[in-house]
C-alpha cells in the first residue's frame, strides 16, 4: 500500500462517542483526490503494537488540503478507536495509506437512495458531496436509535431530501416505504450494521429491485474472539493469535508481511490458502463464497479466526 | 533526447520505419525462451533510461504519424471511439492524468497551465494549443476522452468499476489486434476476454480482475502482450478485416523478414480519482523480424518461442498461416547458444 505520512490537523468531538479527525500534509501539499465512498487506512503506533484500522473519509473528495474521518469510541474494541480518541494530539504525525474505494457510487444511476445506520453515514458524507457536484438527484436515510447517536447530524445539507430516523423517539425508519415507489433507474447504498443490510436486500428482493441497483458496505472491523495457534507451513513457524488481535495482525508483529488493502474482509487482497485445518475457521468476510467458505482451503486473515486443533497455512 | 518525428504511414504504402534506435529501445516481451499466458503484472514505475518504460506515456519517433493515422480511422468510422453517458467524469481524469504526467515527463513537448479550473495546454509536436475549463465539456471540441486521446499514443479503454467486475464504457481504440469497441463496449471484464484460449482454465483472469479490482491510486502497472502483423499495420480491426487479412497471404520466404512484424502492446493500467474507473492504454509497438534479429539475443529466443508456441495461441494470434515461414527464417539466426535472462540486449 502506498502511503503518506500526514499530519492531525484538528480534533473535533461530533458527538460524546464520535470524534472527527483532520489530516494534512505536513508541508502543505496537495493530497490525492479520491471518489466519493473511499476509504484509507490509519496506522496507529499503539506501544509494541502498530494498529492498522480503514475508516471512510468524509471531507469533500475534491477538497486537495487535508483528509477528514470520523471514529465512534469503542470501548470494547480492538483498541484502534481507543487509541484515536484518547492518545491522538494536534500535530502528531501518522501513516495514511493514498485512498481506495470499495463503495463508489454507480454514475449510471438516474437517483441514487442512501440508507445508513448509526457511525454507517461516514462515506455518504462524501458522496453527498461528489453527487453535489454531479446534480444528481438523491435522497438519504440516517437510522439511528437515538439523538446522541446521530453524530453526523452537523455535517449533513440542511435540505428536505435528507431523512432522520431516531428508534427511540418513536421515528423508526420504514424501509418498505423508502424502498417503494422509488422510479426505475434508483440505485440503494447500504452502509451500517449486517442486519441493516440485510433487511434492505431482503426488502428490495421483495419489491423486485434489480439486484445491480443494490451497493452496500459492512463496516467491518475484525472481530475479537478465542486466542488459537495458527502454523506457518513453509517455514514450520507456529504463531498464536490473541483475543483483540486479527490473524493479519498477528503474522505482521511475527515479521510476515501478507498482502492487504482493506483489512476488512472486502477486498480479496489477503487471500490465504489453508495446507490443513483440523477444526473450524470462522469466515467473517465477505470476499469467499459459500462453496470456498465450506472447503476450508481459504482463509481472510484481516477478519477470519479459527477454532480447533490444527490450522497450516501457506505463508 | 531531442525526438525527430517520422513522416511516415501506417496502410497503403506502408513508408513506416523505425530508427536504429527505435529498435534498440523496441520492448521484445519475452524474458525467457518460451511463453505462456500468465498474469504479468509489474509496477510501472519507471525503468532504463531510454527505455519505453522509462516514461509514464512514452512519446517516440512515431507520435504525430500515428495521430494522423487515428484520424484516417475515425473519419472513415467515428464508431471506434465512444463513451457510454457514466464515463464521462472519467474521461476528464484520464485528460488530468495525460496533461499533468506528459508535462511533467516532456517539458519541451508539452505544456500545462493551471489557474483553478483554468486550464492550458499547448503540444508542441502536433501544434495544438487550448484553453479550456477543467471537467466542462463545453470549452473542448469534442468529450475530454476523445480529446486526450487523439493526442496520446495507442489505444485507450476506460474501465468502470462496479458490482466487483470492470465494465469497458469507454474507449478509443484505432489500432487494436483484432478485437472491436464496438461489439465489446458494455462488457465485462470476463465477457470481452471470452474469445481468449487456455488463459480462463488457467485461472488467469480470475485473478488479474482481482488485482484490479484494489488497484490504488498512484501504484500503476504494466503488461506486455504481443501477436504478429503482416505490414506495419496499426488498424487491424475485425472491422476492417477485409483490408488486411489477405494482407497475411502475401507473405513469402524472400519477403518475410522485411514484411512480417513483432506487435507488442504495452498495457498499462491506472486507477482514475474522481471517477474510480480504471484507465486501461494499450501501447503498441511495431519491429520487423529483419529489424529484430539485429539484436542476436532477440533472434535466437524469438525463433525458440515462435517454434515451441502451442498452436491454439499461434490460432488465436491469426499467424498459424504463416507460422513455418516465419519459423524457417528465424532459425538462420539461431545458433542454439544460451540466452540471457531478461528483455533487454545484452
Ligand atoms: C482491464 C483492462 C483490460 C482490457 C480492457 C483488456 C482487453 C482485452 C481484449 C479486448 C482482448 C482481446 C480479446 C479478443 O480476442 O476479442 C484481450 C486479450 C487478452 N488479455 Fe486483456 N484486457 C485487460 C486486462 C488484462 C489483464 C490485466 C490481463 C492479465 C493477465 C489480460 C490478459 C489478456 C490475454 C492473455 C489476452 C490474449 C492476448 C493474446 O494472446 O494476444 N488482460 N484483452
Ligand atoms: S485485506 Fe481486504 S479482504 Fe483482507
Amino acid at each position: 500500500m502506498i502511503t503518506q505520512m500526514l499530519r492531525v490537523a484538528a480534533i473535533t468531538p461530533l458527538s460524546s462517542y464520535v470524534t472527527r479527525f483532520r489530516f494534512e500534509h505536513p508541508e502543505g501539499a496537495a493530497l490525492p483526490v479520491f471518489s466519493g465512498g473511499a476509504h484509507v487506512v490509519v496506522e496507529m503506533p499503539d506501544g509494541a503494537v502498530l494498529r492498522r484500522n480503514s475508516y471512510s473519509l468524509i471531507s469533500d473528495p475534491v477538497d486537495s488540503s487535508g483528509y477528514e474521518i470520523a471514529v465512534r469510541r469503542e470501548d470494547a474494541g480492538r483498541g484502534g478507536s481507543r487509541y484515536m480518541h484518547s492518545r491522538l494530539r494536534l500535530g502528531d504525525l501518522l501513516r495514511v495509506t493514498v485512498p481506495v474505494n470499495l463503495f463508489s457510487l454507480d454514475l449510471r444511476a438516474k437517483r441514487h437512495l442512501m440508507i445508513a445506520g448509526g457511525i454507517g453515514i461516514t462515506p455518504f458524507l462524501a458522496q453527498l458531496k461528489q453527487i453535489a457536484r454531479l446534480h444528481a438527484p438523491f435522497e438519504l436515510h440516517y437510522a439511528v436509535r437515538s439523538r446522541d447517536e446521530a453524530a453526523a447530524l452537523p455535517l449533513l445539507p440542511d435540505l428536505p431530501q435528507v431523512h432522520l430516523h431516531v428508534s427511540d423517539e418513536g421515528n423508526r425508519m420504514d424501509l418498505g416505504a423508502v424502498l417503494a415507489g422509488q422510479p426505475l433507474g434508483t440505485h440503494v447504498y447500504t452502509c451500517g450494521p449486517e442486519g441493516l443490510i440485510d433487511a434492505v436486500a431482503e426488502t428490495a428482493a421483495r419489491l423486485g429491485w434489480p439486484k445491480g441497483a443494490l451497493h452496500s458496505e459492512a463496516f467491518l472491523s475484525p472481530p475479537p474472539g478465542a486466542p488459537f495457534d495458527v502454523t506457518l507451513a513453509r517455514s514450520g513457524r507456529k504463531i498464536t493469535v490473541g483475543p483483540h488481535q486479527s490473524l493479519l495482525e498477528a503474522l505482521e508483529a511475527a515479521g510476515v508481511q501478507p498482502d492487504w488493502s482493506c483489512r476488512g474482509g472486502a477486498c480479496g487482497r489477503c487471500e490465504t490458502a489453508v495446507i490443513r485445518c483440523d477444526g473450524h475457521i470462522e469466515h467473517h468476510d465477505h470476499w469467499l463464497n459459500d462453496a470456498e467458505k465450506a472447503s476450508q482451503t481459504r482463509i481472510m486473515p484481516c477478519v477470519s479466526r479459527f477454532s480447533g486443533a490444527d490450522l497450516a497455512l501457506d505463508l | 533526447m531531442t525526438l525527430r518525428f517520422n513522416d511516415e504511414t501506417f496502410r497503403g504504402d506502408y513508408t513506416f520505419r523505425n530508427s536504429p534506435q527505435a529498435v534498440r529501445r523496441f520492448p521484445f516481451p519475452f524474458d525467457q525462451d518460451s511463453y505462456m499466458y500468465s498474469v504479468n503484472l509489474e509496477l510501472h514505475k519507471g525503468g532504463r533510461a531510454g527505455s519505453v518504460f522509462e516514461n509514464r506515456f512514452d512519446v517516440d519517433e512515431h507520435y504525430v504519424a500515428e495521430m494522423r493515422d487515428r484520424e484516417i480511422t475515425l473519419a472513415e468510422d467515428p464508431l471506434r471511439c465512444q463513451s457510454l453517458p457514466h464515463m464521462e467524469l472519467a474521461g476528464w481524469d484520464f485528460l488530468e492524468l495525460v496533461m499533468t504526467t506528459k508535462a511533467e515527463d516532456y517539458p519541451d513537448l508539452f505544456t500545462l497551465h493551471r489557474d483553478g479550473d483554468r486550464w492550458h495546454w499547448i503540444n508542441r509536436p502536433l501544434n495544438i494549443e487550448q484553453r479550456f475549463t477543467f471537467l466542462d465539456a463545453t470549452t473542448l471540441p469534442c468529450g475530454p476522452m476523445e480529446y486526450i486521446t487523439r493526442q496520446t499514443q495507442g489505444d485507450h479503454a476506460l474501465l468502470d468499476q462496479r458490482d466487483g467486475n470492470l465494465w469497458m464504457d469507454a474507449g478509443m481504440i484505432t489500432s487494436q489486434a483484432d478485437w472491436s469497441l464496438d461489439f465489446d463496449i458494455g462488457m465485462n471484464f470476463f465477457e470481452w476476454h471470452a474469445p481468449v484460449p487456455k488463459a480462463h482454465e488457467m485461472g488467469v483472469f480470475q485473478r488479474a480482475l482481482k488485482f484490479l479490482l484494489n488497484l490504488q491510486q498512484g501504484a500503476p502497472v504494466r503488461r506486455l502482450n504481443w501477436t504478429m502483423t503482416v505490414n506495419p499495420r496499426l488498424d487491424t480491426s475485425p472491422e476492417n478485416y477485409h483490408k488486411w487479412g489477405p494482407e497475411k497471404r502475401t507473405i513469402t520466404p524472400g519477403n518475410v523478414g522485411e514484411k512480417q512484424f513483432l506487435r507488442v502492446e504495452l498495457q498499462t493500467l491506472w486507477r482514475l480519482p474522481r471517477s474510480n474507473a480504471i484507465a486501461f492504454p494499450i501501447r503498441c509497438y511495431l519491429c520487423s523480424l529483419e529489424d529484430i534479429v539485429t539484436v542476436p539475443k532477440w533472434g535466437r529466443r524469438l525463433h525458440r518461442v515462435l517454434r515451441d508456441l502451442p498452436e491454439e495461441l499461434a490460432t488465436y494470434k491469426g499467424f498459424a498461416v504463416n507460422r513455418p515461414m516465419i519459423v524457417d527464417y528465424l532459425a538462420q539466426f539461431d545458433d542454439g547458444a544460451e540466452t540471457s535472462p531478461g528483455i533487454f540486449p545484452d
